[in-house]
């Protein structure tokens, strides 16, 4: 028997980073994200679960105008941005501006072939900062908080290359925290690591959110249901549902979600 | 709709738990005949066979506990796997009444019978039926059984204290029924608890198949009607 959409009100977030209102977006004709209305939760984990090809990292991606690089390319509706529900896709608003608030993981490591310091400086650079002694200080600030600075510090000069893949995905993520972003999206990010790796990149996620915000999309059920305080399942650029995720992963409202989670989707 | 191997496992489980529940009802029709024919071999065979309702326990938690480590369950079938596990240790309990209600019936065939066993007997066959119910709804996930099992509970409730008022009485009148009477009411105890163990399956087959976790949800005072 389905659980009937229960009229009793959903869980919510209390005090919110970011929400999408209405969200659209198309690549060229082809509708992408359809209307979506997603909170994401201030100090918080909110993940995005759904198949291959649900528009998952396409939503992640709206939220640092990733799309802005390519022509044709549409978003209608709007990114909100607390506390001030700055609406970030706006014409006015410069992407640039936008990235330096809005943090960035891929699923794959991918370093600049820069030394190690340099990985994590150089967005610090590009800001203007030239001062040594405050370049050190964020760098060492920011590979502290990836949790990676122990592993790093004698070799600072070293090429990044020369890390591990769990070593550079922590990279990766010290380099999006060193510019003081206030949410951190993360794209699949332990997709590609073996799973002692993951479990530290999980660690350092939950250790991260007591000071920023995380958006993360995975394709990793147990991973979404480990890290994450709230869960959005999308289906064909829709949002099929939003929800705590201890009660999504116990109860889910939908069929269409208990399906996925339990892995009768097809 | 994907078949999973998963699916054959849990199908597996229930007809453990089935066999189980069958084993459990069967102990406490035989405990009850050995009650009212004073057969006290019977009863002695009821005791000795409770083993076998201990060891599908253990298989069955151990089913369970390797089904959420390697499966990770999640939603409905997260919560078919943990109600398997809490309604054995039910069954497992329901068993042990019956051996109770045995040991007490061996005490009460070694004197004469105190008075013809009728609200006993009654008792036991809706206690009975209740543990039935309470599987049948677990086995077709039927919610609406389940909470006719929970409202089927005040009537042995009823029972009891019926019976105990009657035993009361004997006592009352000659002390030289004590002995026995204290016997039939413990054994009325042990079928108003197997009642309450039915119950407890029941409320887990509405987590099952709602997510809502209903027992402990009755204030106090209340009618303990279950049908919150």
């Amino acid at each position: 028997m389905d659980l009937v959409e229960s009229p009793q009100a959903q869980d919510w977030p209390k005090s919110l980073k970011a929400e999408t209102c209405a969200l659209s977006f198309s690549y060229g004709s082809r509708l992408a994200l359809k209307n979506l209305s997603i909170p994401v939760s201030e100090y918080q984990i909110t993940s995005l679960i759904g198949p291959s090809g649900c528009g998952k990292s396409t939503f992640l991606r709206c939220f640092n105008r990733m799309h802005d690089l390519y022509d044709g390319n549409r978003y209608e509706g709007e990114i909100l941005l607390y506390p001030d529900r700055r609406n970030i896709l706006a014409r006015e608003v410069d992407p640039i501006e936008v990235r330096m608030q809005v943090g960035m993981v891929f699923q794959k490591p991918n370093p600049f072939p820069k030394s190690i310091y340099e990985n994590v400086a150089y967005g610090l650079r590009v800001r203007g900062t030239t001062e040594r002694s405050l370049l050190d200080e964020k760098v060492e600030r920011a590979l502290r908080s990836a949790a990676l600075w122990e592993e790093v510090k004698d070799r600072l000069p070293a090429q990044a290359t020369s890390l591990s893949g769990g070593q550079q995905q922590r990279l990766c993520i010290a380099r999006a925290l060193a510019t003081d972003p206030e949410l951190l999206l993360l794209d699949e990010p332990t997709s590609a690591l073996d799973p002692m790796a993951t479990a530290s990149i999980e660690e350092l996620l939950l250790d991260l959110k007591r000071s920023v915000t995380i958006l993360i999309v995975t394709h990793n059920m147990q991973q979404a249901a480990r890290v994450s305080d709230w869960t959005a399942f999308m289906y064909v650029g829709e949002l099929v549902e939003f929800g705590l995720t201890k009660q999504l992963f116990t109860t889910p409202i939908k069929k269409q979600t208990e399906d996925y989670i339990t892995g009768r989707f097809g | 709709m994907l078949q999973r191997h998963f699916d054959e496992e849990l199908t597996e489980l229930k007809t453990k738990l089935l066999r189980m529940a069958g084993l459990a009802e069967d102990q406490i029709d035989k405990a009850l005949t050995a009650l009212v024919a004073r057969d006290s071999a019977l009863a002695r065979r009821v005791i000795e066979r409770d083993h076998q309702v201990n060891a599908l326990d253990v298989e069955i938690d151990e089913d369970c506990i390797r089904l959420l480590a390697l499966h990770q369950p999640a939603a409905r079938d997260l919560r078919l796997v943990t109600t398997a596990m809490k309604i054995a240790t039910e069954l497992e309990r329901i068993s042990d009444l019956a051996e109770n209600v045995c040991e007490r019936a061996i005490e009460l065939n070694d004197e004469p019978q105190l008075k013809p066993y009728i609200d006993i007997p009654r008792m036991a066959k809706w206690a009975r039926t209740m543990v039935k119910e309470s599987i049948d709804a677990f086995v077709k996930e039927d919610a609406t059984l389940a909470r006719k099992v929970l409202a089927d509970d005040d009537f042995v409730d009823d029972l009891m204290e019926q019976l105990f008022r009657e035993l009361l009485s004997f006592m009352l009148e000659n002390p030289q029924t004590i002995t026995r009477a204290i016997r039939l009411s413990f054994i009325s105890k042990y079928i108003e608890r197997v009642a309450d163990h039915a119950t407890n399956i029941a409320e887990l087959v509405v987590y099952l198949v709602e997510g809502k976790i209903i027992r402990h949800t009755t204030p106090p005072g209340a009618s303990k009607d279950g049908l919150a």
